[in-house]
């Protein structure tokens, strides 16, 4: 049976570790690679590094870092961040990264997602999507949180797997750094809306509300960063107590 | 030696930083001298399967991948290009195994994507694995169940997760995505 995955996020600034606290207080936690190979190691089942700066200082992602977590880390990984064109996202692969997500570039120009799923496979594409429940909606954002644009978020996830996004990424920022759990209503809508896997994001704070995502919703993965990153709930607890509640868990 | 075989398709990289880190000297190469005098070959790939055999054929790779006598590893797409047929852009194979490959009917998320356990795995490429070992899957197609299955998966049908025939080995998911039960699955592959 297909596992849930657990997925830590890294945010990457200057090629250090860091968590935004809704994406402003930034603190620095350590080596991304260091840290990567202790979550590999307590059971992660994929990683996703984020350059969180690098939309908003046009800075492209460094495919060095990129090289050198290929070389030591045995379990899929995602690099997103700054990806705006094709070739951000080739040097990226040809670095070693097994998927690329795209977020604001990927709603300035939708064609990119088209292009990069047809140069290296829908697998590779992660759609991720910030979204901010307002005026009795969902809408995306784009640009770390900071700017809203007019696309209802379902819209958009459905209109992203169309165009070839094989995955994705959804982080609500009402509930990001606010560890009172996942927003499973939106993430049971994305989810039910689309044939691809959703991972849900922002808000964990306890290993119960990994559990509601699970049970509540069609996601196939629930991603999270500081409560790994600050070693608030061990992975192997997590996942113990998941496959306590009957979730099927690697 | 390890030889990779070189063609147009992807994570051709991470299978050799999975071989390295096993401690064992690999290239990739598509020169059939390097290929045949190799003691292992390993067919990885990520792509397409018409353009993928377009390619090896048009560079007579598909001849060199048929006459090879020592282990050969296909992975992913490897895998599917050594079967008979692929129902992908209606494409025929390599013909090693006696298998069609076919699309997931979308009755459930296509790809299927993530961890997975397997079923009535055998030796020598399984030695060590244990029934609750998972592996890392990302495929939309599949090779039907053949008498070269090795190893069984199920998600939205049984399909092969691993076949053998002769010198000739298989894994429809990622052994070097797969942390340490991979890692012992190559090192049996290398190990032979």
């Amino acid at each position: 049976m297909l596992r849930k995955r657990i997925i830590p996020c890294l945010d990457i600034r200057e090629g250090r570790t860091v968590k935004g606290i809704h994406f402003v207080d930034i603190r620095d936690a350590g080596d991304p690679v260091e840290l990567a190979k202790r979550y590999v190691s307590e059971g992660a089942d994929e990683l996703v590094f984020l350059d969180i700066t690098a939309t908003v200082e046009k800075r492209k992602t460094l495919s060095n870092l990129v090289n050198r977590i290929a070389r030591e880390i045995n379990i899929p990984f995602t690099v997103g961040g700054g990806i705006d064109s094709l070739e951000d996202a080739q040097s990226i692969i040809k670095a070693g990264a097994d998927k690329v997500s795209i977020n604001s570039s990927a709603v300035k120009n939708p064609q990119l997602i088209t292009d990069i799923a047809r140069e290296f496979g829908s697998q590779c594409v992660v759609l991720a999507i910030d979204t901010k429940f307002e005026n009795g909606e969902w809408m995306v954002y784009v640009h770390g949180g900071r700017i809203p644009t007019p696309l209802r978020t379902t819209e958009w996830a459905k209109t992203g797997e169309q165009l070839g996004a094989g995955e994705i990424l959804l982080t609500s920022m009402n509930n990001d750094g606010t560890k009172n759990g996942f927003a499973i209503d939106i993430t049971r809508d994305v989810s039910e809306a689309v044939n691809i896997p959703v991972i849900a994001s922002g808000g964990a704070g306890t290993m119960q509300h990994f559990a509601e995502v699970f049970t509540q919703t069609k996601a196939g993965a629930a991603l999270a960063a500081s409560i790994f990153h600050f070693g608030e709930i061990p992975i192997p607890q997590l996942k113990a107590y998941l496959k306590t509640q009957k979730i099927p868990i690697r | 030696m390890i030889a990779i075989i070189k063609y147009n398709a992807g994570n051709i990289t991470s299978v050799k930083n999975a071989v390295e880190r096993l401690g064992f000297e690999c290239i990739i190469t598509d020169d059939p001298i390097a290929l045949r005098s190799a003691e292992k070959v390993i067919f990885p790939g990520v792509g397409e399967a018409s353009s993928a055999m377009k390619y090896l054929t048009e560079r007579k790779l598909d001849e060199v991948i048929r006459s090879l006598n020592q282990p050969v590893l296909g992975i992913c797409l490897g895998l599917q290009l050594l079967c008979r047929h692929s129902e992908e852009a209606d494409t025929d194979c390599l013909g090693i195994f006696d298998a069609e490959v076919r699309k997931f009917p979308p009755n459930d998320i296509v790809p299927h994507m993530g961890w997975d356990n397997l079923l009535n795995t055998s030796t020598p490429l399984f030695d060590g694995f244990g029934t609750d070992d998972n592996v890392y899957f990302v495929h939309s197609y599949y090779a039907e169940l053949s008498s070269h299955t090795i190893a069984q998966c199920d998600y939205i049908l049984p399909f092969s997760a691993a076949m053998h025939k002769n010198n000739f080995f298989a894994t429809q998911f990622h052994p070097e995505k797969s942390a340490a039960v991979g890692e012992r699955l190559l090192r049996n592959f290398l190990s032979m």
